[in-house]
């Protein structure tokens, strides 16, 4: 059994004109010391699945439907009190915005050890020395002053240095990273990037890694979800998706990529914008974008724009795509004329 | 090298007193001569207050120190004066300085006390109604409304009418002092609410409330602990104003009639008893507690501009 299992995940904002589904049968599944990236475009459903993993979906989100088990544990079914448990000392997280996620009046110091007695029973005096010794470990010059520091006295990129050893602090079995580097200078994404990746691998923790950056992804991660309009679209190895992808959707982000390009020429460019969620089109929710709706042949396939894909296996990964599935009945069909 | 690497060890560990030498409020206040005349003025009003029992020549709540006979004296610039009674007496006789004194001690106690609890109810109902917003929100909302829609006169005249005719007259002035703090605290309360309120709002949306929830800490830990701390520079402001509310609507009850009794008196009963004898001549009896009054409110208003002007991330260092 996988330490976290998410399955047919469905998370609905209650608004006064109706439910919106801003996730739809999201499944996927992580092992303990496992790196997972979910990418996708704004508005896909990446932070909102990342919230509903610790139960923290602000209003008037809610999850309607589906199961979250953790080491055992239902998620979605737990009282509060187990939940807090959960939060920043089995699963903790990262954010997109090193300057906004520290308190601006509290001192590096007292954050940290703050959070460690929300869950611990120690002293502050341990607690300063742990947290002395995660500061420590995330390479951050002078890690003693920066106890005493406020925020606004830390550049960026040791900001999030210091949220990471935040994150790590009560030795977290997940962390979840919601777009960790976006808001940071180039130069510091790799380095935070690298020293994320080598504290994961040195204390064997699971991290979901959510981005837009397929660079960041294909480096980090072992296995990837590709999120479209609240649905997961195809899931696998990072490594076959990233060089062999099946879905449409898919194909274009990697096509988009600007080193897939012919120098001089304009990017590759996916056609259009992501449907809103509360007006998604029938059917297969990109067929509008899609160039494969019409087949080679000329001929429409209907079921795309007809019937909401089902997810078929093709090699180790799995995919939503009714083109996916026709070209693999296809290659089936054959193999049993020969025998 | 390595003299670069030790002066990086050294970084500043800045002890709480060395970030306020260096901080924008002292700056600011260095250079803002009024600021600090207002808090001279202000600190010596305070203190002569509280010292009244010490610094004042006699205790006017003491009858057997009262001469009758030495009553409506001028102060000492006017003649006719006793040099016994610098600033004069009133019409029970009883030297204007120590009453002044003792008076001003009143009106502080009830000044900050109201305010107090002014900041404790509004406080905790704004972080609730901010924090939790929703049918907490509009309840807590609506319920200040209503207690604004009530005047503070009104509170304290029934109130003090119902105190009076439960307990008797006697016991109203012996519990006057908490009875004005519990009636202005009360009345003014929703201020606070809707400041702390606001800043709630703005302050919830935030990331690091996020990431407290996501460390699992409890509401009522990130209420007070996070969100709290980061919306006091709008309570600073507004307590400075509300310390100088106070203290005026104390004044204008006792002045009614409705607050501090003839034998315990604040500055507002003080210009009240003045008032009956300034026809006769006898002005000081008002005009000295009432300049008291005057410049007490005056620099408490100053120092709550100033800070507010500090305070203000949008006009700082602007």
């Amino acid at each position: 059994m996988a330490l976290l299992d998410v399955t047919n995940l469905d998370v609905r904002f209650a608004l006064r004109r109706g439910d919106v589904q801003a996730l739809r049968d999201v499944c996927f599944s992580l092992e303990r010391g496992e790196r997972l990236g979910i990418v996708g475009e704004s508005g896909a459903g990446k932070s909102v699945a990342a919230f509903s993993l610790l139960n923290l979906i602000a209003k008037p989100g809610y999850i309607a439907g589906g199961s979250i088990t953790f080491d055992g544990q239902e998620l979605t079914a737990m009282s509060d009190r187990g939940l807090r448990h959960v939060r920043g000392h089995r699963m903790s997280m990262i954010f997109q915005d090193p300057m906004m996620t520290l308190n601006p009046v509290l001192t590096i110091g007292e954050q940290m050890v703050e959070c460690l007695k929300a869950h611990r029973r120690i002293s502050s005096k341990e607690a300063r020395a742990i947290s002395l010794r995660k500061l420590e470990q995330v390479q951050i010059p002078s890690p003693s002053a920066r106890l005493d520091q406020y925020p606004h006295e830390l550049s960026g990129g040791m900001r999030q240095r210091v949220i990471i050893a935040i994150a790590l602090l009560l030795d977290p079995d997940i962390i979840i990273a919601d777009e960790p580097t976006t808001a940071l200078d180039v130069t510091i994404q790799a380095e935070i990037m690298a020293l994320l990746l080598e504290l994961c691998e040195k204390h064997n923790v699971g991290l979901i890694l959510i981005t837009h950056d397929l660079g960041v992804v294909s480096q980090v991660t072992q296995r990837m979800l590709v999120m479209y309009a609240g649905r997961v679209i195809e899931q696998g190895p990072t490594r076959e998706i990233i060089n062999d992808p099946q879905h449409p959707y898919t194909q274009g982000l990697i096509n988009a990529l600007p080193q897939m390009a012919t120098p001089g020429a304009r990017l590759n460019q996916i056609p259009g914008s992501m449907p809103s969620l509360d007006n998604l089109p029938s059917g297969c929710a990109f067929h509008p974008r899609c160039g494969f709706v019409a087949r080679a042949d000329g001929s429409t396939r209907h079921a795309c724009t007809d019937e909401v894909p089902d997810f078929v296996t093709s090699g180790n990964c799995r995919v939503a795509c009714h083109m996916v599935a026709e070209m693999l009945d296809r290659e089936r069909i054959p193999a049993e004329e020969i025998r | 090298m390595t003299t670069t690497n030790s002066s990086m060890d050294v970084a500043p560990v800045a002890s709480r007193w060395s970030r306020f030498r260096g901080s924008y409020l002292l700056y600011s206040f260095k250079r803002d001569p009024i600021a600090q005349l207002s808090l001279l003025v202000f600190i010596v009003l305070v203190g002569v207050a509280v010292l009244a029992p010490w610094l004042a020549p006699m205790d006017p709540y003491d009858l057997a120190q009262i001469d009758i006979l030495a009553s409506e004296l001028p102060p000492f610039w006017v003649d006719g004066s006793d040099p016994a009674y610098l600033m004069g007496t009133d019409a029970q006789g009883r030297d204007l300085l120590s009453t002044i004194l003792y008076g001003a001690r009143v009106s502080l106690i009830i000044g900050f006390g109201a305010v107090a609890l002014q900041a404790l109810l509004g406080v905790s109902f704004g972080l609730l109604a901010g924090y939790l917003g929703g049918r907490v929100d509009a309840f807590l909302m609506r319920l200040a409304d209503i207690q604004l829609s009530f005047s503070t006169l009104m509170v304290a005249i029934v109130v003090g009418a119902l105190v009076k005719a439960v307990f008797g007259g006697a016991t109203y002035s012996d519990f006057a002092v908490p009875l004005l703090v519990l009636i202005i605290g009360l009345a003014e309360w929703p201020q606070y609410a809707r400041t702390v309120r606001a800043s709630v709002l703005a302050e919830r949306s935030k990331e690091y409330v996020d990431a407290a929830r996501v460390m699992g800490f409890t509401s009522r830990r990130i209420m007070f602990r996070h969100i709290l701390p980061n919306t006091l520079s709008p309570i600073f402001v507004i307590s400075t104003v509300q310390v100088a509310n106070a203290i005026i609507s104390e004044a204008a009850l006792s002045f009614l009639g409705l607050g501090m009794p003839e034998t315990h008196p604040s500055l507002g009963s003080l210009i009240k008893s003045g008032f009956d004898y300034i026809q006769s001549g006898s002005w000081w009896i008002t005009l000295i507690p009432g300049a008291m009054l005057v410049i007490l409110v005056l620099v408490i208003n100053l120092l709550g501009d100033w800070l507010r002007d500090v305070l203000n991330p949008r006009l700082y260092k602007g």
